[in-house]
């Protein structure tokens, strides 16, 4: 009978002493807090920690909230997932309370020195408190390197330009877009812009603004039957890039020039090879970097794709057909000062639908802020 | 013995056994409410709605698919904003009102790309009735307890970086035996994961077919009470025990990968070859195939099943009724049609939301099925309504109503 009681009350002893355990933790301390919810990583590394640090955080008074703020700088985008609420639980007490740091937020806003999402927050918790004092800070970020408040400030401009066309002030409303074309990033907004400014009888080179890299050798067609051609290294991946010719799918295949001129900067596999299908294909150009730097290649397809840079692979995925939009896919690199090489690869399916047809891609670099870099393209002289 | 009685009091709590009732009763605590079911366990919906039973309607920051849950005295909601729904968020507002108790925002670290009907907010939060979990299709997933405070995250996304879908994900997790079960599953970097409800981590994870899949796992009960859940994608289907992913039966005949399965107990009627029938055995290790009718094939919306009648609806609009026992069909209703949400039940009624915001009332009793009344509520409404406190509650991409009791 005893030894049965003890059995029945074991796993009850173990709930009770765990929860005592926990109960007789110290409490971090708020630097110690902020270092916890910076530290958490994948698959849920630090988050045991980060539990305890968040209420800790959270509950820190107004003085507090820069702190917490200055804490996004440099953290992981996992990390800003825990700061962000917890700085927002400190300012939801102090917008209550009428104590949010205003005069502070808004200098901590214009700091570029730290992370563009803590700035845009500081912006965010200003507007909750005062929108008129927000909507008044916004021409402070025209030139804002972090796309977050930037595009906020270029809103602001459009609809001025939008508010000029209404009072049937053209001149004063190309004035309005064509400030914020200057600034704008985005794909939405410059793609709005342009399509304002042609509505106006004014001319946008849309694909200098989005600056693709245009110039391109492509060589296929490869055999991707099956699918088997995304994980099968052909010439280009195994023989380099200096080849003349290549087996392809149905004999030797040789490089082709090809300018992506179309506004979405678009390397069309279908136009030098036709509508094919089951079929692979590589694209190749070559950058010219004047320094090295960290950059972002940002690629659309909605084909399956590899990446490699100066023959490194940075990236594949094998989806079809699912869709594709600019910047679909944001790959962070490395350039190094002179020439960088870039080799894409393209696979095409077997699905017979009209939506399945197409096989192409299109990909420019960006500052990681997001600010496109023109490059000087060339193709190698060998392949000429 | 007062000792012993304060032993136990923590071990109860964690099993349940001592959460007030208003944690317990008539909650509607994940997508298709309990089990999986989409039929509404306590008093019945008032059937005749119009305006007048609308008790409140709150702005929503954001798009969103996902239906909102009920726990006691409040509703969760998740919504995404921003130029690329990238800003996520999770709500908690007043059952009473609407008013807002509190709200998180966070940032997606996965893609956020999706056609433009759906949303990043498409899959449903869950809960174990003490926590909340937010899955968006950016597949980063958030566990906070029910008065906001952050317990976990994980970036699936960022975890897995080939584990989406350029149309959207879409699944709504499920959570039992201390594991939310996420079925991340794609064309690309396919899986599944139970994940540590208390700690956010792996508790397994497993390869699944390479398929895009929008499906939503399905909370059921084996003959003995042991809950599965069910897996399904185009290859079929498994069932898997929640804590540890073991796979306890299989089925290999191909199944839908839009509109999920729904269990009736330790039935379950899974959208294949129109709809199939699978009864787990007493022991749970495999499946008997009880019947299958091509003719209650249904559309977007999952099946529902209400007594001893089953429900389809196609995109359409056309509500089949069938016999539970056999499939056979025994009637079909058309409603004004197109939709994607799924039927929810409260006493003899369906509640069905068109896509045009219509709020068709069917009365299932009646010979053919009978619209007892209709709600314009005037917006698009592509999300699956939720049902508690004898209310509906429904939710647009800009807003979420109560409709019913106004109490």
């Amino acid at each position: 009978m005893n030894t049965f009681s003890i059995s029945r009350l074991a796993p009850l002893l173990g709930v009770v002493l765990c929860a005592a355990s926990l109960t007789l933790q110290a409490a971090p301390s708020f630097k110690q807090a902020l270092e916890a919810l910076r530290a958490t990583g994948p698959e849920g590394a630090g988050q045991a920690q980060a539990e305890q640090a968040w209420r800790v955080v959270a509950q820190q008074k107004p003085d507090k909230l820069l702190a917490v703020l200055s804490a996004m700088n440099g953290a992981h985008d996992l990390a800003l997932n825990w700061l962000r609420p917890a700085a927002e639980s400190i300012a939801d007490r102090a917008i209550a309370s009428g104590s949010l740091p205003t005069a502070a937020l808004e200098r901590f806003s214009t700091d570029f020195k730290q992370h563009s999402r803590a700035r845009r927050l500081a912006w965010e918790l200003i507007a909750r408190a005062d929108m008129a004092k927000a909507q008044s800070m916004l021409p402070k970020y025209l030139g804002d390197p972090g796309a977050d408040l930037r595009r906020e400030a270029i809103a602001q401009v459009i609809q001025a330009g939008d508010q000029s066309i209404k009072n049937g002030q053209k001149p004063e409303a190309i004035a309005h877009y064509r400030r914020a074309l200057t600034h704008a990033r985005e794909a939405d907004q410059l793609e709005d812009l342009a399509k304002k400014l042609k509505e106006q009888g004014e001319t946008v080179a849309l694909a200098a603004q989005f600056a693709w890299v245009k110039d391109w050798k492509v060589v296929g067609p490869f055999n991707n039957l099956g699918g088997v051609g995304y994980d099968t290294p052909f010439g280009p991946e195994t023989q380099g890039l200096d080849l003349q010719a290549y087996e392809g799918a149905q004999g030797k295949v040789s490089w082709i020039p090809f300018a992506a001129t179309d506004d979405y900067g678009t390397v069309d596999f279908n136009k030098p090879f036709t509508k094919l299908k089951g079929v692979a294909g590589y694209a190749t150009s070559t950058l010219v970097s004047t320094k090295a730097q960290d950059v972002v290649i940002r690629l659309g397809s909605q084909n399956a794709w590899k990446v490699w840079l100066n023959g490194k692979l940075l990236f594949g995925r094998d989806e079809y057909h699912r869709g594709r939009e600019i910047d679909q896919y944001q790959l962070p690199a490395k350039l190094k000062k002179g020439d960088n090489v870039l080799l894409i690869k393209a696979c095409q399916n077997e699905q017979k639908e009209e939506w399945t047809q197409e096989w192409q891609f299109s990909l420019r670099v960006t500052t990681p802020a997001g600010e496109p870099i023109r490059f000087d393209t060339f193709q190698r002289a060998q392949l000429d | 013995m007062k000792t012993k009685s304060l032993f136990l009091i923590p071990a109860l709590l964690a099993g349940g056994w001592l959460l007030p009732e208003s944690l317990q009763a008539g909650d509607w605590k994940q997508f298709r409410g309990p089990y999986s079911s989409s039929v509404a366990s306590d008093a019945a919906v008032e059937p005749h709605l119009n305006l007048s039973k609308v008790a409140w309607k709150t702005s929503l920051p954001g798009r969103g698919l996902g239906s909102p849950i009920v726990v006691g005295d409040r509703v969760l909601v998740t919504a995404s904003s921003g130029p690329r729904q990238e800003r996520l968020h999770v709500m908690c507002l007043r059952v009473s009102d609407g008013g807002k108790i509190w709200e998180r925002q966070f940032w997606a670290t996965g893609r956020t790309m999706c056609h433009e009907k759906t949303s990043v907010a498409a899959p449903s939060p869950v809960s174990d009735g003490e926590r909340v979990f937010a899955l968006f299709s950016s597949n980063d997933l958030f566990a906070l307890d029910l008065d906001g405070n952050l317990l976990w995250v994980r970036g699936l996304g960022r975890d897995y970086p080939n584990a989406s879908n350029s149309l959207g994900m879409s699944s709504s997790p499920v959570v039992s035996s201390g594991a939310v079960v996420v079925m991340i599953e794609n064309d690309s970097e396919s899986f599944s994961a139970g994940i540590d409800a208390r700690t956010g981590k792996n508790l397994w994870k497993m390869d699944r077919p390479k398929l895009a899949n929008w499906t939503s796992p399905t909370l059921f009960k084996t003959p003995q009470g042991r809950e599965l859940v069910a897996l399904q994608s185009g290859k079929g289907l498994i069932a898997v025990e929640p804590a540890s992913g073991k796979i306890a039966w299989s089925y290999k005949e191909g199944s839908s990968t839009i509109p999920s399965s729904t269990a009736v107990d330790d039935t379950l009627l899974v959208p294949s070859f129109g709809l199939t029938a699978l009864k787990t055995s007493p022991g749970g290790t495999e499946a008997e195939q009880l019947w299958r009718s091509s003719a209650m094939r249904p559309g977007t919306a999952s099946p529902v099943a209400m007594g001893s009648r089953v429900y389809t609806l196609n995109d359409a609009g056309v509500l089949s009724c069938a016999q539970l026992s056999d499939g056979k069909r025994l009637w079909q209703l058309r409603l004004k049609g197109p939709f994607s949400a799924t039927p929810v039940a409260s006493g003899k009624h369906l509640f069905c939301v068109n896509e045009k915001g219509v709020l068709h009332v069917v009365d299932t009793t009646a010979a053919e099925g009978a619209i007892v009344s209709e709600l314009e509520l005037a917006d698009v409404i592509l999300s699956t309504p939720s049902i508690a406190h004898r209310s509906i509650f429904v939710r647009s991409d800009g807003a979420l109503w109560r409709i019913g009791d106004k109490s």
